[in-house]
């Protein structure tokens, strides 16, 4: 480390020394903070209601006291799986056609298009989806705001996160098992599937943890194409809400208990995304033996 | 030692067996890549198609009129500029000295540098909506502040820091060990070092990362609709309400009937603004690559 | 695994191994050549040593043998290369590398288990049958003498292998395929010195039974192993093929001075 040499320099860097100290602690100090305000406006109900009518009473109804999450827990996580499912292939395949099928060029190209994409915000999307999108459904299958239309548009938003994850890791694949599967006669396809994509599998993994991070956080988009119907959707083209809709429908009314109720459901969706982390992190302790 | 077994084995013909899987291979990876591509030509062809009409000098310059269906947006332009600057004004030096104590004057084993990063970790993985209750808990109720740009800035501005503060990091890393060493020969402090040398060399990563979480804060909507609310008046100051780009989309495309015109129009100005700053990060996170490896 | 098995399903050949020839091979990584105008003619069923100082294209040559230049942009390529009289140009490229396989100077295992390693070139290559795959998984890893090393962890990953494990995996994979020729790039140089040992005799087992060249820096291998020697030297800022003969030929009656230089050790 660095001596100064005179006491006012050295005084000044101990100033400064505290002022970033300082600094570093407000940054990290946030999200205790966000986890403080989030339980503290939540306590109020769960001590006059208790955990369990969360999921067992008969519906989401806050007015006539009703708390029940679950509808709206399974709208969050069946647009979360249905999006990530339908993603995930098309994300890494755009990353393997990047790599491997088509020249620099061109992946530069298409590269910069799912960066575009990237860039496009929410409620663009959402505004996007409910003017055409949703008309169009409605053509096929009344009503229209639905499932179906919550998954297309969260596929088309979380993509290029897993797209260009995968791009990077599949840039770090070792270049002598390229050498090694071309040496031994293996086809491109074969290649692929067989060495690079195993090669490349811890990268692949955190790129779908943190679409589906994304999947169960999107708020704007959702909210606006999915129709917004407190139920339990048994088709693809019922109308749901999610966590996050919910909040941000009902935020601007609601007082007291109602409220206190949208903090809940803040905080089930941080215990969503914590508990994504936790399985990240088994599945990141399982490349290490 | 060994021996060599000249078996028979059936002379593999490099035909059909895997002729046909390399085939569907390519036919699977160009589908898909039509299929997004197409997607996002689509969504931006109707952005432009629908928005091109009613974009114009009025159209940014005067006030809403009839709850948006009309007029234009400059209150709106307004209100976000401001809400961007209190971002901004706040998150800077937040995230640069933060940036700066974990790159320059922390080891990795120290409480305080664990701690941050742990948290500005965890910070980074909260969803937005997430962010929007707490900024109306904290700021909007328990620190007064209500409904107001102040609100909707400072909101913003947690939940740009993380973004800001990785990539300043990594412009840090990347100034070379030498510069360092050469200061400490000379007997300089670290404050000079800092100030004179490192921040300079820096600067590439602190501006990338300046420019991304203003795209990020650009485009947000749920952290803001209740923090800053949903005035379309011309804000007089910070503690007014104030509607953002975004919020005046989300207002036109749900809430009034009709307003799919300026939604459009307002949508094009959004994505514009948003593709002219990622094209810029872009550009820039190229001139510093080069400039590394050229030196200069 | 039983002979009937090997009978009945499977029809007997038994390829005597090819020779190959260059006829004034040159090589251009864009404008900078690589090598220029090497004529060598390799016997059948024997060894060739390539020698000479790093830089002198002798590996760039290699990569030419079994068209794996092909994977470098902007390469440019002139003259023939003659696999058993016939222009490998013309052979479809995923049969010339079966029939020529080639180990590299760092192992290069694939991140799969060691059975993978071995079954999915073969799949890849249509053997599709259980009993069969097994077979030549077995065959080939007591080829290498590996197979009372690992055949209780086959599932295990290649990885985890000690190198010269990895490196004879790596030959037991080429060897799978059954090869005609095999070209084998410094094979030993990242190895332990005992490790060296064991791959260096496989080599010299090998003999007569594939056409093998060998890239090495290690002249006292390469008097070692090799039937035929090769030199290899930068002339004119391209490697030039300065003497090729035998053996005995090189090391003792070198007809070049330089030849007689780098063996001798006065040059390197």
């Amino acid at each position: 480390m660095l001596n100064s040499n005179t006491s006012s320099q050295r005084r000044n860097e101990t100033l400064l020394l505290w002022l970033l100290r300082g600094l570093a602690l407000i940054s990290g100090a946030i999200i205790l903070l966000i986890l403080f305000f989030l339980i503290w406006e939540a306590i109020p109900l769960f001590q006059q209601v208790g955990l369990s009518r969360f999921f067992t009473d008969p519906s989401w109804h806050p007015a006539s006291n009703e708390f029940n999450l679950t509808p709206m827990l399974a709208g969050t996580l069946l647009v979360t799986a249905a999006s990530v499912l339908i993603a995930t292939p098309l994300g890494i395949l755009s990353a393997v056609f990047c790599h491997y099928y088509t020249p620099p060029a061109i992946a530069q190209l298409y590269r910069r298009l799912i960066e575009l994409l990237a860039g496009i915000p929410s409620v663009v999307y959402g505004f996007w989806g409910l003017v055409v999108l949703v008309p169009l459904i409605n053509r096929i299958h009344p009503p229209g705001p639905s499932l179906l239309a919550g998954t297309l548009i969260l596929t088309l938003m979380i993509l290029p996160t897993i797209a260009l994850v995968s791009d990077a890791s599949l840039a770090s694949v070792a270049p002598e098992y390229i050498k090694g599967a071309a040496a031994l006669g293996l086809g491109r396809w074969a290649m692929i599937r067989g060495v690079v994509l195993p090669a490349a599998r811890s990268g692949l993994i955190t790129g779908v943890i943190l679409e589906t991070g994304r999947a169960i956080g999107e708020t704007m988009a959702v909210l606006m194409v999915c129709g917004n119907v407190v139920q339990v959707p048994h088709s693809l083209f019922d109308p749901v809400r999610t966590l996050t809709a919910n909040i941000a429908l009902e935020m601007a009314y609601a007082v007291d208990n109602h409220r206190a109720a949208l903090f809940v459901s803040g905080l089930v969706l941080m215990g969503l995304i914590a508990l994504l982390v936790a399985i990240a992190e088994l599945l990141n302790r399982g490349q290490y033996d | 030692m060994t021996k060599f077994i000249a078996f028979p084995v059936r002379r593999p013909t490099s035909k059909a067996p895997f002729r046909s899987s390399e085939l569907g291979a390519i036919a699977l990876v160009w589908s898909v890549v039509l299929l997004v591509t197409g997607a996002l030509l689509w969504l931006l062809g109707d952005i432009f198609w629908h928005g091109m009409g009613q974009v114009s000098w009025e159209f940014l310059t005067t006030e809403p009129l009839n709850a948006g269906r009309e007029g234009g947006i400059a209150p709106i332009l307004v209100s976000t500029g401001l809400i961007i600057g209190v971002c901004m004004a706040v998150s800077i030096p937040l995230g640069v000295g933060t940036a700066v104590l974990l790159a320059e004057f922390t080891s990795t084993e120290s409480w305080l540098g664990r701690f941050v990063r742990l948290s500005l970790d965890a910070l980074a993985g909260v969803p937005s909506i997430v962010f929007g209750l707490f900024g109306n808990a904290f700021f909007c109720k328990t620190l007064g502040l209500g409904f107001s740009i102040l609100s909707g800035g400072l909101t913003l501005a947690c939940m740009v820091l993380p973004i800001l503060i990785r990539s300043t990091q990594e412009g840090f890393r990347a100034v070379p060990d030498d510069y360092r060493r050469s200061a400490a020969a000379l007997g300089l402090s670290r404050t000079a070092t800092l100030w004179e040398l490192l921040l300079p060399a820096a600067m590439p990563g602190l501006v990338v990362g300046l420019l991304l979480g203003l795209g990020r804060a650009i485009a947000e909507t749920a952290a803001l609709i209740f923090t800053s609310g949903y005035v379309d008046r011309m804000p007089e100051s910070l503690l007014d309400s104030g509607r953002a780009l975004s919020v005046h989309i989300f207002d036109l495309a749900m809430n009034v009937s009709g307003g799919e015109s300026h939604a459009y129009a307002s949508a094009l100005v959004l994505v514009t603004v948003l593709v002219l700053i990622n094209g810029m990060v872009a550009w820039l996170a190229e001139w510093f690559r080069k400039s590394r490896i050229l030196g200069v | 695994m039983t002979k009937s098995l090997a009978q009945s399903r499977l029809a007997p050949t038994l390829m005597a191994p090819p020779s190959l020839q260059t006829e004034q091979l040159s090589l251009y990584y864009g404008s900078k050549p690589a090598f220029h105008s090497v004529s060598l003619t390799i016997p059948p069923g024997e060894i060739t040593a390539l020698i000479g100082p790093s830089g002198c294209g002798k590996t760039s040559f290699l990569s030419c043998l079994n068209r794996l230049v092909d994977l470098t942009p902007k390469v440019r390529r002139s003259g023939r290369v003659l696999l058993a009289e016939q222009d490998i140009q013309a052979i479809e490229v995923i049969s010339l590398r079966r029939r020529v396989g080639m180990l590299f100077q760092k192992p290069n295992p694939f991140p799969l288990s060691i059975l993978r390693n071995i079954e999915f070139p073969l799949r890849e290559h249509g053997v599709r049958q259980r009993d069969e795959i097994d077979y030549i998984v077995e065959t080939s890893l007591q080829d290498v003498g590996l197979w009372d090393e690992v055949k209780d962890r086959l599932q295990a990953p290649a990885l985890s292998l000690s190198g010269g494990q990895q490196q004879r995996l790596c030959l037991a994979r080429a060897l799978a395929l059954k090869p005609e020729v095999l070209l084998m790039d410094e094979p030993c140089s990242a190895l332990d010195p005992l490790s060296s040992e064991v791959v260096e005799q496989l080599i010299t087992d090998l003999q007569g039974k594939y056409t093998l060249v060998v890239v090495t820096h290690n002249l006292a291998q390469a008097k070692r192993i090799a039937d035929q020697v090769a030199l290899f030297w930068v002339q004119e800022g391209a490697g030039q093929l300065i003497e090729v003969g035998s053996t005995a030929q090189i090391f003792e009656a070198p007809q070049q001075a330089l030849t007689s230089a780098y063996v001798t050790g006065v040059r390197g």
